[in-house]
């Protein structure tokens, strides 16, 4: 391939590349920015994990485990 | 989950780390202070053969620091956050506890292993990554028992969402095993070729492909090991020392992914003005630059943390320590990609401009969180007050005004080597011979050193401090919720 050539696609790929990743990341800061809005998420409870860090304090969102572990653990 | 039994966070592992991030820190800092004034007194070299020279420790010196004195503070703190935010203690998985105690024994065996290679001479000569294969080997196997800890505790985690802290800690974890494992690729010679001595190897490429590789591995060592999981900490620290949630959560999950996807391109302003491809160092340059913004979006939501609580500054040291972390990162990483830009390079490449970064980084940024995150932990780990804040508060304006005398003679003793370098006459003859630069700086040097020495002043009374509150600290009942107890 003619260097002319490559460096043709180099520019293409640069350009689309930019427009591509900018793209990306302000749809990004729009899903994360309305979230709360349109009641996907609230994304700001989560700080408090690092607030109530007990282990007797309630999760922000609980996990439920297995049920055999469940048991196993109430066993102990 | 319901219990019958009372359980607590378990911190065995947390306190091992601890103590091993406060030994190494010294050895690191005391090996650093003396290859400074090395530098500015050369006869310094000669007080023990071929161990004493500035050439056998200041590999030394860097290693110590950072994968001692940094990586036992990581794995300290992950060892004490991973499991609060997680909400689920190491004493509940006997197996996780067993792991955790191998990887604080293994590693030590893997220190011992560093440190005798490194002093006997014996080193893969790659910037940060000397250690030859099989200590590599050691290293890959502690790394992977990490892996297993971290992941094993998530398995059987109450809390839903990983906090932000875990995900920085994840980063660190796989960032630093795709580095260390592609640029420590090597062929071990003895075998292959029956030639040269059991443990030497040369790496398994060549000329400027090795060098592009070690300085993909050698900045990203910086973003992995000394960035990513140090705002980890901060995010988790701040916040439960204030008493104040993050700012903003959102803009934390925001710079961390920006933070990943920028910091892996950016290695190539190492080789600025080298053999490597135009377009990598363009690339290397212009990534430098877009840097800012990830960087800067933690720091920035670190410091509006504390909007409304500004007076915990003056009332609670370990807030100085975490608020002076987050302005000298700003400052780090406003001035790394100044350096990247190509024709400040040329000027600055090479010159002592680039350590006094460095350590405004690591001393400033790395130094001041890890010492704050040990305190904070300390009160939670033994139930005791920490001993002095007296003692805190002077260590805080000593070690500050280390890093600031560290600092400002590298930016002079920098900015005058490079100009001088590049000083010609009217014909076009250089201005200077080398010499010429080393007689200038050696006030500067006598600066850096006494900088240094200031830093590691300050770093023993934090040592002090630690130990008081470990063994002799008044006992407290509850656990404080925020801040934390100290005595006058």
């Amino acid at each position: 391939m003619e260097m002319e050539t490559i460096r043709e696609l180099q520019a293409y790929g640069y350009a689309f590349a930019s427009v591509f990743f900018a793209g990306i990341f302000y749809a990004y800061v729009y899903y994360l920015y309305t979230s709360k809005k349109s009641g996907r998420k609230d994304y700001e409870k989560y700080a408090n994990m690092a607030l109530n860090d007990n282990l007797n304090d309630t999760p922000v969102e609980k996990i439920e485990p297995l049920q055999e572990e469940k048991q196993k653990r109430s066993n102990k | 989950m319901q219990s019958s039994k009372i359980i607590n966070y378990d911190y065995s592992v947390a306190k091992l780390f601890a103590i091993a991030t406060i030994v190494f820190g010294i050895v690191g800092m005391v090996v650093g202070v003396w290859i400074a004034f090395q530098m500015a007194y050369p006869e310094l070299n000669n007080l023990a053969n071929e161990y004493g020279t500035f050439g056998r420790l200041r590999p030394l010196h860097t290693n110590i620091a950072i994968f001692g004195f940094i990586l036992s503070g990581v794995w300290a703190t992950w060892y004490y956050i991973g499991q609060r935010v997680l909400k689920v203690s190491m004493i509940e998985s006997p197996f996780l506890m067993i792991l955790g105690k191998i990887h604080f024994w293994l590693y030590l065996v893997g220190v011992v292993g560093v440190v005798v290679s490194l002093f006997m001479g014996i080193t893969s000569s790659k910037e940060y990554a000397e250690f030859e294969w099989p200590i590599d080997i050691a290293i890959v196997v502690v790394w992977v028992i990490w892996g297993i800890g971290i992941f094993g505790l998530i398995g059987i985690r109450r809390e839903k969402i990983l906090y932000i802290s875990v995900w920085y800690y994840i980063a660190t974890f796989l960032g630093v095993a795709m580095l260390y494992l592609f640029n420590n690729m090597a062929v071990p010679t003895y075998f292959v070729t029956g030639f040269g001595d059991w443990w030497h190897s040369v790496s398994m490429y060549a000329g400027t492909n090795d060098a592009m590789v070690q300085w993909w591995y050698g900045h990203n060592a910086v973003a992995f090991i000394f960035t990513v999981p140090i705002i980890a900490m901060i995010y988790y620290f701040l916040p439960k020392e204030s008493g104040q949630p993050i700012f903003s959560y959102k803009l934390s999950i925001l710079s961390f992914w920006g933070l990943m996807f920028v910091y892996l391109w950016a290695g190539g302003h190492h080789l600025l003005y080298s053999t490597v491809p135009d377009w990598v160092q363009t690339m290397g340059s212009i990534f430098s630059i877009v840097l800012i913004l990830p960087s800067w979006g933690s720091a920035i939501n670190m410091l509006l943390t504390m909007k409304g609580e500004w007076q915990q500054l003056k009332d609670n040291p370990l807030i100085k320590f975490m608020v002076l972390a987050s302005t000298f990162y700003m400052f780090s990483t406003i001035e790394g990609p100044i350096q990247a830009i190509k024709s400040v390079n040329a000027l600055a490449h090479f010159t002592d401009w680039i350590p006094g970064h460095v350590h405004d980084g690591t001393l400033g940024w790395v130094g001041f969180m890890i010492i704050a995150s040990l305190l904070h932990m300390a009160p939670r780990m033994f139930k005791r007050e920490i001993y002095s804040k007296k003692l805190l508060e002077s260590q805080f304006w000593i070690q500050t005004t280390g890093i600031v005398l560290y600092f400002s003679s590298m930016w002079i003793a920098g900015l005058t080597q490079g100009m001088m370098w590049r000083a010609t006459d009217q014909y076009g003859n250089l201005a200077y011979s080398f010499i010429d630069t080393v007689n200038v700086l050696h006030p500067y040097y006598t600066i850096r050193g006494v900088g240094g020495l200031l830093y590691l002043i300050g770093f023993c009374m934090f040592a002090y401090n630690f130990y008081k509150t470990m063994t002799v600290g008044k006992e407290i009942e509850e656990e404080p919720h925020s801040t934390s107890p100290m005595a006058a």
